[in-house]
């Protein structure tokens, strides 16, 4: 990037099963309000916010140009312009820094929603992401592709149900810390392994829970951020890729486009060892079976050492790399919406503001994202505080 | 001008031939010709692209998330990529992400695909979709509007009737020269001013067609451009305008999107006289009366100037002002894709080689605009010289 980006305000909603009583702007409003009265910024161009990214998908709000009724929010309203990121939340944070690198613009607002409770999100729109030739017919939609992959992996590495079910144990562990957390019942892997089968071997309290909120953020360029905040967040590392489409076209239990995703962000942010370098990560689990293997993606284990490691605790909070003390996408946050949730919680983290599950001197995240079936895309942000360069 | 970290030139060009029934092939299929003919154009090889950015409006052929299914055809797999979507403006955003993704210094060479495969969906329900569904999807009637007709009738009387007629002959006329064009109609006035009225005074050939197709367009970094044979485009501008969401009723006529984008991409970019500077004008017109009342507000015309110009054939190919010498969105209009076929054919335009239907001048700087959304304008200015940096 030609010129530095920081994150200088963020703000999520609490996630909940069903906002029913709010529409997707009365959803979103009260966060853009708070990150405008924490910046003392307005909606003029050229000495406020210059431009407004939204994150947002027609299917899951049954709307074609689902940005359509977003723009009034992220100040559209005078000749303000927008522009529609219609994948993983992450990608909405590194476009924005894109628009900021590039010269042309210097702050940007951020604006992700989706409300999956007005859809039924997991059979039916993503059920929309199978092609009508083939998959469509076989009833697929992203549970079936996770379970597909959950067999794959389990039978490649020989990891147990029962050990799968302790990664959802520590998540509710964790989100018991997180205000914003939607499930934060104490669960064991008792309880896990019975709960109902969604898609085996996945069950219901191995999966994400269907969930609906949204999350506003502010960017800018670097002499505009120090005027801003005391504490920005810099991004100091990026990169995405696509995995090929078909299921059978892939080796479900390993993942190319995670891998080459983190590596590019790493090279940016000039780590070589995730494991030693990085102070926390938040990653997208959307399965339990994800934890391990995203970890060996990510360059923290060994491929088929993802569960080893977790076991080992030393991703626990207070071990040597904490993963997702937020608890993560276990604990609920919409399908669209992990990777800015998951860059949200680490902001947090960087800026000392994640209360009780503050990773103590985090210098140092990373914020992963994934979309399409089995994780086909993944996106991958490194995030820095001031200190990040002297660890 | 706004400022730009690294210049940025348009160095390849595809397009599939944009035609009402594609059933030989499915959407991956669409796609992959606009990329085979951007590759061809280019020189360049797959391996040398680092990221793609994809887009359309999901709901018109009804697969959600369609870049994951694409990535078959689009080139994507193992490179990185970016999912953008705008409604109408698409197309056109599209151009602006590729170059924001370019200039940030994030990427060397972008590849932006825009499509549209209307035949597997009912697009006027797609469209209707969009409006709030509690207080305006009754009153939706897609895209087809007369109000802009009934208010120029209103202030221009009957010469505004006969000019949003004559412009679609234009358009037929220019159309007919270029190859890729969905509808190659021979028109006369009379054709036009006699086909069924869909809403007052909008006639069914005043209308945008529903096509099929596709356009890719290579953005690359200076040093790449540097490297690869094509001449160069150049990036000088874009901007977005936007405006608030819901439809003010009263007040629709001056819903001035176009003329606020105009005055400030010409204010940074040292354009005084359009008309004079400009040397083709790509505009998105989805009817002959939007495009009669929007070439006014692009060239900030405040009493019809445009209509006396229009019957004065002064938009002709070799007029005074040539405009959509590919024939336009009346002509050709596969949604995702319409808006970025304006930033190509004004490209090929500023390069010379647009075929039949090159305008016989040099162009030095080149317009291109989308038009989507609730009344959303995004306007790019493409340059045959670097822009100043």
């Amino acid at each position: 990037m030609l010129r530095k980006v920081a994150i200088i305000s963020a703000r999520q909603t609490t996630y909940e099963e069903n906002k029913s009583d709010e529409r997707f702007q009365e959803m979103c409003y009260p966060l853009v309000k708070e990150c405008l009265e924490e910046t003392g910024l307005d909606f003029v161009p050229g000495r406020g916010i210059d431009f407004g990214i939204t994150n947002s998908d027609d299917f899951f709000d049954q709307r074609t140009i689902s940005d359509g009724p977003m723009g009034d929010l992220v100040g559209t309203g005078r000749w303000g312009g927008e522009e529609k990121v219609a994948t993983d939340g992450a990608m909405a944070v590194m476009y924005a820094a894109a628009g900021i690198a590039s010269g042309h613009y210097d702050i940007v607002i951020v604006l992700a929603h989706a409300k999956e409770s007005q859809v039924d999100s997991r059979n039916i729109v993503t059920f929309h992401t199978f092609e009508p030739f083939f998959t469509r017919f076989l009833g697929m939609d992203y549970t079936q592709a996770l379970g597909l992959q959950a067999e794959s992996y389990m039978h490649k590495w020989g990891v147990t149900e029962k050990q799968l079910a302790e990664v959802s144990v520590r998540a509710a562990k964790n989100g018991k810390n997180n205000p914003f957390a939607q499930r934060t019942d104490k669960i064991t892997a008792k309880d896990v392994l019975g709960s109902k089968v969604i898609s085996a071997p996945i069950r219901e309290l191995d999966l994400y829970p269907v969930s609906d909120g949204a999350v506003c953020m502010i960017l800018a360029e670097e002499k505009k951020a120090r005027a801003l905040t005391e504490k920005p967040v810099w991004i100091t590392g990026y990169g995405n890729c696509y995995d090929s489409y078909f299921l059978g076209d892939r080796n479900l239990w390993e993942s190319m486009s995670l891998s080459k995703a983190a590596w590019s962000a790493y090279r940016l942010a000039g780590i070589t060892d995730p494991m030693e370098e990085l102070d926390l990560a938040e990653i997208s689990v959307q399965a339990t079976y994800q934890e391990p293997m995203w970890y060996e993606g990510l360059g923290f284990s060994e491929p088929g050492k993802g569960m080893e490691l977790f076991e080992s605790k030393q991703t626990d909070t207070g071990g040597k790399l904490p993963v997702n003390p937020s608890g993560g996408q276990l604990c609920g946050n919409p399908l669209l919406l992990s990777g800015i949730v998951r860059t949200t919680e680490c902001y947090l983290q960087l800026r000392g503001e994640a209360e009780k599950r503050q990773v103590k001197g985090a210098k140092r995240a990373l914020a992963h994202g994934t979309a399409g079936p089995a994780g086909q895309f993944h996106a991958a942000l490194v995030l820095e505080n001031d200190e990040g360069g002297n660890r | 001008m706004t400022k730009r970290m690294r210049n940025v030139a348009i160095t390849g060009i595809g397009q599939t031939r944009h035609r009402g029934h594609r059933e030989d092939i499915n959407m991956v299929e669409l796609v992959s010709e606009a990329v085979e003919e951007v590759l061809a154009d280019s020189r360049i090889d797959l391996k040398d692209i680092d990221c793609i950015v994809h887009g359309n409006m999901e709901l018109f052929e009804g697969v959600h998330q369609p870049d994951m299914w694409h990535v078959l055809g689009d080139g994507a797999f193992g490179k990185a990529g970016y999912r953008i979507t705008t409604g109408g403006t698409t197309g056109a955003t599209l151009a602006c992400t590729a170059d924001h993704l370019v200039a940030s210094g994030m990427y060397e060479n972008v590849l932006a695909i825009g499509w549209e495969k209307q035949e597997e969906g009912m697009t006027t329900t797609g469209i209707t979709n969009m409006a709030d569904p509690l207080w305006e999807r009754e009153i939706q009637t897609g895209a087809i509007t007369g109000t802009h007709g009934v208010m120029m009738m209103n202030k221009f009387g009957e010469p505004a009737n006969q000019a949003a007629a004559e412009i679609r002959v234009l358009m037929a006329e220019n159309a007919r020269k270029n190859y890729k064009a969905h509808l190659r109609i021979d028109i006369t006035r009379e054709d036009v001013l006699e086909s069924r009225v869909l809403a007052w005074p909008l006639r069914l050939l005043h209308m945008c067609p529903e096509s099929n197709g596709a356009c890719a367009m290579l953005f690359s970094s200076e040093e790449q451009a540097k490297r690869l044979p094509q001449k160069p485009v150049w990036m000088h501008d874009h901007i977005t305008v936007h405006r608030q969401e819901t439809f003010d009723l009263v007040n629709m006529g001056d819903l001035d999107t176009h003329g606020e984008a105009a005055r400030v991409l010409y204010a940074r970019n040292g354009i005084v006289n359009p008309l004079k500077q400009i040397g083709v004008f790509e505009m998105y017109d989805p009817q002959s009366w939007w495009a009669l009342d929007w070439i006014g507000k692009f060239l900030m015309f405040e009493n019809g100037e445009q209509i006396d110009m229009v019957l004065n054939g002064d938009f002709a190919i070799d007029g005074k002002f040539p405009l959509n010498p590919s024939g336009g969105v009346v002509s050709s209009n596969p949604i995702g894709a319409t808006a970025i076929i304006r930033v190509a054919e004004a490209a090929l335009q500023i390069r010379g080689n647009a075929g039949d239907h090159q305008v016989p001048r040099e162009v030095d700087l080149a317009l291109a605009s989308g038009f989507g959304g609730t009344f959303w304008t995004v306007l790019l200015l493409l340059g045959k010289d670097k822009p100043d940096k």
